[in-house]
């Protein structure tokens, strides 16, 4: 990679002959081929019932039926439309617009549990789908979040996962103890912005391979939650590992709408702090002068130091703040009044990369994906509590296998910070 | 304001890279900083502008000592500095990259005014006629528009002292003779500018006052009117021979072949447009052009790094598009990589097991699969002893050569064996003089043995002084290619993309202050710098430098005036 | 010589040439005094966290300020009962009685036998660049496989166990060669697709225990006992159960110091770790390279594996690879990357797994301790400089003035 930036050079003639990348393309025909397969094979009597309300809901609507086989044949036709119309584009060489994917995925997806729960007498209850899918994609939100505030300016942090665990761990002690959620909360970003801090010095000062150091650090977590669990947690559990749940707080008038409003208004404050996380992010990170400098940070270290920004007291600030972002989706975690158990964050921190990656380390797009995690995890536990064909094996799998299909570039190739991983030596 | 640099010292471990130096800079001035790679000119200017401590010495500013803890100390001190790679973030915008570092902001949050910040931009585009974009992205745009951001930036902190760090490595000739006349509008608005340089040409053509460094040290103050052969000597220790010694060239049949070779990037540009030549045995055709014009991967694309859209590469009529680099280097290409550090050479690895790096599975150094250390080290030696590559073992890491050493392993190790084509691009990049002069020596060696020699340079000096002939590449394309001894001008001229024969006519009509300066180099007369004539298209330029009479050694294409 | 492939590679300073280090200089810094002082700080910090969970510990600190004797007394109580017990489970029992009092030992050896081949296997990856932290589930894949063969086949003995081996390989290199093939046609991120799956790989063995492929009859999701014709042979007798998996481990070990010492392709793979751009330059094709360096860690990782399964286990659940996985993480990061000290840090690493029951059942410490005694001996190794600034005998040859912490160059 030569430092000396050389000029393109001018498009002459330009679009006639570049390569046409038909990978996409070619996936999502596959995708939206299977799902039809899939719809015919469903027997034709069979009926997959939705229901859309709760039972706390003002406005009640009656759970509906639709006709199973129809209903997924229609969705994967409208699907194949999607491949079709972005074939064309591709042919032409022009890129899909952004909502095109997403469309495509919630097509799929519903044939999915058109699929699934064709059949069964139990109704798929949407909100709780939905909702479930916010719920459990909060603690992915923030640890995605933290990974792009630690890799924008140049550290790859793979010790969320520590983060969130550290954090939940003294979210409930703290909560327990005290009596108070809202206290184990406050202190759960404490665990988060340690580990941070240890990630970073050894980063920084002893210039250890930072992938290496997160993974350590992992298992020194682990370690020490799993150690202190089984010692003093179980000894004293009332005391230490009963926290109280954190109270949902209904937003007045916006939690009322019906179907989307109890979905994203009727949660705890974790979760309307995520809201307002990200919105914050996305604007400072892009349009500030900290989230300006953070990025030259990390993108050209040198020419950050050449304008007198301090690259290392950087890293170390956006880092350790990191941290504590992730702490605190830590206590996202046990947000429900959960007691703490072993390892009970179980890979999320590493989705959370992975939807950083997919997000392009952009806080929306990190929130798009976390949400699409989410949403397979919830899925899992519907599907679980209500039996479907499919063994609860397979339906385990589903968030890890998404991750690795996100991963491996549906999405294309994406591009990293640039100097992310390489420490700064003048 | 009066800048003085009082016994500056700046150690790195044992190397002692500034070794008390005393410089004095008059106000409102062009100095030049003049010394070989390697010297310490960098590192001292990386002391100047804070980003480096100094272990001895000071720096004294308006008869006050001063210290700069950081570049930002400098800033609001008043020195500016151009680097000579650009302190640019490739992925920001003109204007982002400007205020970066003291962005206008507005409201408690910090968000920053990018009204404010595009305004400053125009201004100082404007006052200098740049026509920059400020929200163009900065991988997008050119390198000479890159450079004017660098300079923008460095004056939209109102820099009293502009240091440029070796600035014309990317420039046409014309684009240089815009910068010169950039320096010298600056210079009569007061600023003090340090010129940082290891050309002989650009500093008897532009600068006031000259101070020679060599091996840290301030070994001389020439005045711009010596002659360049006594420059040479001060700035490397002894007398040097500029140019190359080399015989004519006895070109036999043209074994390697180029057809209509097109290469179309991802984003759908031609980098490389219809490229045909020929390289003969026994001669050596370089490619001459301004780094970004398709050279780069024209050369990645003979080795089969980048593949090709449409065209056709030969070796003895042997096909070598669509093969892998390997099968490349197999059929008997030798190829210099431009980026050495990281293209050329693995720095961890020993100097033994770089010199196999892309040999390694030939015998006699392996059999089945199997590494025979003791042939490698043999190997080692025995080239080491050949290409004078100073080391103490060959089994040391390859980060313990110096720069000029590194690249003769990388000259060994691609000559040692029978080659059908020798490649090299940019073979002297950030060398000393003397390792100049050794690859210079057996690239000529090895044309002499009867290869093919195609280099890639954008070192006009290095292509005037080794080709037989030359092929202009602009925007991926060969404008023309023209026998050795042609006018730089002309060059310089077909470099821009105007073609062979219109070159001819303009160059006649409007020398650059390089091209006079070439002319009368030979003779060892004074080029009268400010006398020399600044481009501007269509006027009448009055020539008042006094002309050689038919006894330079450029080409017969000049007209006589 | 290559370099630590600990370090992450830096942008360049300017070459400085070394000086020669001063003798003093040059004895503090020797890697070997550096690992014995982190595992002393990991003991030391490991203890401090024993004595904090200790329930004596915890009530006589309430007073300590009045009776200190007897704080100081509980805590050395609960450390050395920890560590005593460690060292009995481990290496020696001075309280067995006969030949029993060795077999601490064989049981350190043979928990180290799966760590050595998966820390093979991870060392091959970090020494071409890449972070494989998928052993996990390579090690998990060639268990199943290795079980399927043994419970399927019925062959005589030497082939059975050859041929369950050569399962187990295979099976791990496809499931590392997943995310290799991924990485070299699509750019994925090794480190996110080998860690899903991991996970991946337990839900399928998890589901394949249910099904007839691996069940045993009844509602238990284990597999039904290997057949004798397919497990490893027991090198001491009945009475140890160290195995033969130890010895193939050993020469497993060798074959990887061959291979990338003294091999073309592992030459090539060390190009590819150190300088991705000089090696597709020098003609090596570095996409296949990162296809076979994966294929390489995962056939070693299976045959870890079956080393467990063959070995030890003798059946199959879905828990069977344990935390083999981070382990050998551990162990391939402590060893350096090389084949000696992978071996080496397995022995060290199976002493803590095999002593650590014990400290469970008789001084009540957690099995877990060894996990933070693992993570911190690692972090500790990769910045030599910070063991240094911790030891006290360092500080004061520092003072002194003629030893240097942070090393011979400024």
């Amino acid at each position: 990679m030569s430092a000396i930036l050389t000029a393109p050079a001018e498009p002459v003639g330009t679009l006639v002959e570049a390569r046409i990348h038909w990978r996409a393309t070619v996936v999502y025909g596959i995708v939206g081929l299977l799902a039809l397969l899939v719809s015919l094979l469903t027997s034709s009597g069979h009926e997959t019932t939705f229901m859309v309300a709760s039972r706390s809901d003002v406005a009640q609507i009656a759970p509906f039926a639709l006709p199973s086989r129809v209903t997924g044949v229609i969705l994967s036709l409208a699907a194949l439309g999607l491949v079709g119309w972005v074939a064309w584009l591709t042919a032409r060489r022009r890129k899909a617009p952004v909502w095109v994917p997403i469309a495509f995925g919630v097509l799929v997806l519903c044939v999915l549990l058109v699929w699934v729960m064709a059949g069964n007498r139990n109704a798929l209850p949407l909100t709780v789908l939905l909702t479930g899918a916010l719920t459990m994609s909060v603690p992915l939100v923030f640890g995605s979040l933290s990974g792009l505030l630690c890799e924008r300016s140049g550290i790859i942090n793979i010790a969320i996962e520590g983060q969130l665990l550290g954090g939940a761990f003294l979210a409930v002690v703290v909560a327990s103890a005290t009596g108070n959620p809202y206290v184990g909360m406050i202190m759960a970003p404490l665990a988060g912005a340690l580990v941070g801090l240890v990630l970073v010095m050894f980063a920084v000062r002893y210039r250890i391979d930072q992938i290496i150091v997160g993974v350590v650090l992992n298992v020194l977590v682990i370690g020490v939650t799993n150690y202190l669990f089984s010692t003093v947690l179980t000894a004293n559990p009332q005391n230490l590992n009963s926290p109280p749940r954190l109270p949902t707080l209904p937003i007045p008038v916006l939690s009322e709408i019906p179907v989307i409003g109890p979905v994203l208004f009727r949660h705890t404050i974790i979760v309307y702090l995520m809201y307002v996380a990200v919105a914050a992010l996305q604007v400072m990170v892009f349009r500030s002068r900290w989230g300006l400098r953070m990025r030259s940070v990390g993108e050209h270290p040198k020419a950050a130091d050449t304008v007198g920004i301090k690259v290392n007291r950087t890293r170390v600030r956006n880092t350790v703040f990191g941290g504590a972002v992730a702490g605190f989706g830590g206590a996202a975690l046990v947000a429900a009044g959960l007691a703490f158990t072993k390892e009970m964050s179980s890979g999320k921190g590493y989705i959370a990369l992975a939807a950083m990656i997919l997000g392009r380390w952009h806080p929306k797009g990190a929130l798009a994906a976390a949400l699409l995690f989410g949403f397979a995890d919830s899925l899992r536990s519907v599907l679980g509590n209500l039996g479907s064909p499919v063994p609860s094996e397979f339906l385990a799998m589903l968030p890890y296998l998404v991750t690795i299909f996100a991963v491996a570039g549906l999405v294309g190739r994406v591009r990293a910070p640039a100097a992310e991983g390489i420490p700064y030596v003048k | 304001m009066k800048l003085e640099l009082r016994g500056v010292t700046k150690r790195f471990g044992s190397l002692v890279a500034n070794d008390r130096i005393d410089l004095d800079f008059a106000e409102g001035e062009i100095h030049a900083l003049l010394g070989e790679n390697g010297a310490g000119k960098s590192t001292l200017m990386n002391v100047l502008y804070g980003l480096y401590q100094p272990d001895e010495g000071h720096i004294v500013l308006d008869g006050q000592v001063v210290r700069f803890a950081g570049p930002g100390d400098a800033m609001a001190a008043g020195i500016g500095m151009v680097h000579q790679h650009f302190m640019l973030v490739p992925v920001f915008t003109v204007a982002e990259n400007v205020v970066l570092g003291h962005e206008p902001t507005r409201g408690k949050v910090g968000l920053i005014d990018l009204a404010a910040a595009r305004r400053m931009v125009r201004e100082i585009s404007n006052r200098f006629g740049f026509d920059v974009d400020p929200d163009a992205l900065i991988e997008d745009v050119p390198v000479g528009v890159q450079q004017r951001v660098e300079i923008i930036k460095a004056l939209s902190r109102d820099a009293k002292v502009l240091i440029l760090d070796e600035p014309t490595a990317v420039l046409t000739p014309r684009e240089t003779d815009e910068l010169i006349s950039i320096m010298r509008q600056l210079k009569e608005a007061g600023t003090t500018i340090v010129f940082i340089t290891h050309k002989l040409r650009e500093v008897r053509a532009v600068a006031d006052s000259i101070t020679v460094i060599r091996r840290g040290k301030v070994v001389g103050t020439p005045s711009p009117h010596d002659s360049e052969a006594s420059l040479a000597s001060l700035m490397v220790g002894r007398s040097v021979s500029l140019g190359v010694d080399k015989t004519p060239a006895e070109p036999g049949d043209a074994t390697f072949v180029v057809r209509d070779l097109t290469v179309i990037a991802p984003s759908g540009a031609r980098v490389v447009d219809g490229i045909s030549l020929e390289v003969h045995t026994g001669e050596i055709l370089a490619v001459a052009g301004v780094q970004g014009n398709g050279q780069s991967e024209f050369a990645q694309t003979i080795l089969g790094l980048i593949s090709a859209t449409r065209g056709s590469v030969t070796l003895d009529g042997t096909e070598l598009l669509g093969r892998s680099v390997d099968e490349v280097l197999e059929a008997g290409v030798a190829f210099v990589p431009e980026d050495r550090s990281s293209d050329g050479l693995i720095s961890s690895f020993s100097v033994a097991e770089n010199l196999i790096l892309d040999i390694y599975d030939r015998p006699p150094f392996s059999r089945a699969g199997a590494l025979s250390p003791a042939r490698v080290a043999e190997n080692a030696r025995k080239r080491s002893e050949e290409f004078d590559i100073r080391l103490t073992s060959v089994q040391d890491p390859l980060s313990t050569l110096s720069g000029g050493n590194q690249q003769k392993v990388v000259l060994a190790r691609e000559m040692s064996r029978p080659l059908r084509l020798l490649l090299a691009s940019q073979p002297t990049r950030g060398l000393d003089v003397g390792s100049i002069e050794f690859v210079h020596q057996r690239i000529v060696a090895e044309r002499d043995h009867g290869t093919p020699v195609l280099i890639v340079s954008t070192e006009l000096d290095e292509v005037l002084d080794l080709a037989d002939r030359i092929a202009v590449m602009y925007r991926g394309r060969i404008v023309g290619v023209v026998p050795a001894g042609t006018n730089r001008d002309v060059l310089g001229l077909m470099m821009a993309g105007v073609p062979l024969a219109e070159a001819e006519r303009a160059a006649a009509a409007h020398r650059t202050a390089l091209g006079t300066a070439d002319v009368l180099a030979t003779e060892g007369e004074a080029p009268v710098a400010d006398a020399a004539p600044t481009v501007e298209s269509g006027a009448e330029v009055a020539d008042a430098a006094p002309t050689a009479d038919g006894s330079s050694a450029t080409s017969d294409l000049e007209e006589d005036r | 010589m290559t370099a630590d492939p600990l370090v992450a590679p830096t942008t360049n300073p300017p070459a400085a040439e070394a000086e020669r280090p001063s003798m003093l200089q040059r004895i503090l810094d020797a890697s070997w005094l550096t690992i014995i002082l982190a595992i002393a700080i990991a003991l030391i910090v490991s203890s401090v966290l024993i004595a904090a969970a200790d329930t004596d510990v915890q009530s006589a600190a309430g007073y300590v300020f009045t009776r200190p004797p007897d704080f100081f007394s509980a805590a050395w109580d609960a450390i050395y009962g920890a560590y005593s017990a460690l060292f009995r489970g481990a290496i020696y029992d001075y309280q067995a009685s006969g030949v029993r009092q060795i077999r601490p030992i064989t049981e350190t050896l043979t928990s180290s036998v799966p760590l050595i081949f998966a820390g093979l296997g991870l060392a091959v990856g970090f020494r071409a660049g890449l972070f494989n932290i998928g052993a996990q589930g390579q090690v998990l894949m060639g268990a199943a496989a290795g079980t399927y063969v043994g419970i399927t086949f019925d062959l005589p003995v030497g082939v059975n166990l050859a041929l369950a081996c050569i399962a187990a390989l295979i099976a791990g290199a496809f499931w590392a060669g997943i995310a290799g093939f991924l990485k070299a046609r699509t750019g994925a991120n090794e480190v996110i697709v080998t860690i899903m799956l991991n996970s991946i790989s337990f839900y399928l063995v998890a589901y394949l225990l249910t099904t007839s492929l691996l069940r045993q009859g009844g509602s238990r999701p284990i597999s039904p006992k290997v057949a004798d014709s397919a497990t490893f042979p027991l090198l001491l007798g009945t009475q140890f159960r160290l195995h033969l998996g130890f010895i193939v481990a050993l020469l497993a070990a060798v074959f990887v110091w061959w291979l990338m010492e003294r091999s073309t392709l592992g030459f090539q793979f060390r190009a590819v770790g150190a300088n991705q751009s000089a090696a597709r330059t020098a003609g090596m094709n570095v996409n296949l390279m990162f296809v076979l360096v994966m294929v390489t860690a995962g056939a070693l990782a299976g045959l870890g594996g079956a080393a467990q399964v063959l070995g030890t286990d003798k059946t199959l659940q879905a828990t069977t690879a344990g935390s083999i996985g981070f382990d050998a993480i551990t162990v391939a990061l402590l060893g350096r990357s090389r084949p000696l000290g992978t071996v080496l840090a397995a022995i060290l690493f199976g002493a803590l797994r095999a002593g650590s029951p014990l400290m469970q059942t008789s001084a009540n410490t957690p099995i877990d301790i060894v996990l933070v005694i693992q993570a911190t001996i690692v972090l500790l190794i990769a910045a030599p400089v910070l063991v240094r600034e911790l030891s006290v005998p360092h500080r004061i040859a520092a003072m002194t003035g003629r030893y240097s912490i942070k090393g011979a160059r400024a």
